[in-house]
């Protein structure tokens, strides 16, 4: 009788490997910029291509970067999730027009609302690659001392925004 | 499919003396920085296509990041400069040979342990199918049963 279960427990814990595997997202690599301080970076602003935006114009306060391209499906989705974060003004939100034109972005604000503080342009995607960018959207939450405490791989969902991003945020603001 | 490769290039080798007459002539560097960044673009993986190396890929950020590679190379920056520039980015995902530390000791190592758990599962069996087979000795019934039988034989 116990030789007889030793294959189904074998089986039990294969099947529960795979199972784990099954939720695993091959795409969610995990950073190795969590804990580090965000890359500096010193981009034109899309509002005003001669106005410089830097990281470390935000020193000193929590916020958010958020990835995006008017090229790109995902950010789409999150898109309202962001604009309605922005109206709460729970949490600052910077951009970063990543490979994308200038009118191009300008004319997707216009159309879904602009829900950055303001937003950095990132023509050739360096800065990106200096972020580990590698699947648009993405978005990093950057505490008061300008160290990334969370990246978000893909869009913002609400799920995501209110159980992880907001509390982590709220723990941050009162450090 | 690595002969095949092999054989293309010498078969491009072959005729590269005489395309070279006609392209622009890459500088001596030039040769030097497009092999490392042939070399290291083989051996890093892009994260978009993430079953495609960098040198296979024909995403926008693998063509930048080779172009960042190139740009490193022309530098001067060592092999194993330019992937600490891009594991600091992208972890140690972005290699196709993991380092060897903590976290990845079960991906080097997983593969043996099972094979050293399933050898000493077989030879566990094996000896104890053998116990088993030690001889009986046979009842009196088994033991006319078989005499009978040897006796119909012959």
């Amino acid at each position: 009788m116990k030789r007889a279960l030793l294959p189904l427990i074998i089986f039990l814990i294969v099947v529960g490997f795979l199972l784990v595997g099954l939720n695993l997202d091959p795409r969610e690599v995990p950073s190795p910029l969590v804990g580090k301080p965000a890359p500096a970076f010193s981009l034109p602003r899309l509002d005003n291509a001669d106005k410089i935006i830097s990281n470390k114009d935000m020193l000193g306060k929590v916020w958010l970067f958020n990835v995006w391209a008017s090229w790109c499906g995902a950010c789409r989705d999150e898109h309202h999730v962001l604009v309605a974060l922005s109206k709460s003004g729970v949490v600052p939100i910077y951009g970063l027009d990543y490979k994308d034109t200038r009118l191009d972005a300008l004319q997707w604000l216009a159309e879904g609302g602009n829900p950055y503080v303001a937003t950095a342009v990132d023509e050739n995607g360096r800065v990106g690659i200096d972020y580990g960018v590698y699947g648009v959207p993405e978005t990093y939450v950057i505490d008061k001392a300008g160290v990334i405490a969370y990246k978000q791989i893909g869009p913002v969902t609400e799920a995501v925004l209110r159980d992880k991003i907001l509390p982590l945020v709220k723990r941050l603001q009162i450090q | 499919m690595k002969l095949i490769f092999r054989l293309a290039t010498v078969f491009c080798l072959m005729f590269i003396a005489s395309a070279w007459a006609d392209e622009a002539r890459p500088l001596h560097d030039g040769v030097a920085v497009e092999a490392q960044v042939q070399r290291l673009s083989e051996e890093l993986r892009c994260l978009v296509c993430q079953n495609q190396t960098l040198a296979d890929s024909h995403s926008e950020l693998a063509e930048d990041l080779r172009q960042e590679i190139r740009a490193m190379a022309t530098k001067g920056m060592s092999d194993q400069q330019i992937t600490d520039y891009l594991v600091e980015r992208y972890g140690d995902f972005v290699r196709y040979r993991p380092p060897l530390k903590s976290t990845t000791l079960l991906l080097w190592f997983g593969p043996f342990a099972l094979l050293l758990a399933g050898g000493i599962g077989l030879f566990l069996m094996l000896r104890r199918r053998e116990k088993s087979a030690e001889d009986l000795p046979l009842s009196a019934d088994e033991a006319r049963k078989v005499n009978a039988l040897l006796n119909k034989e012959s």
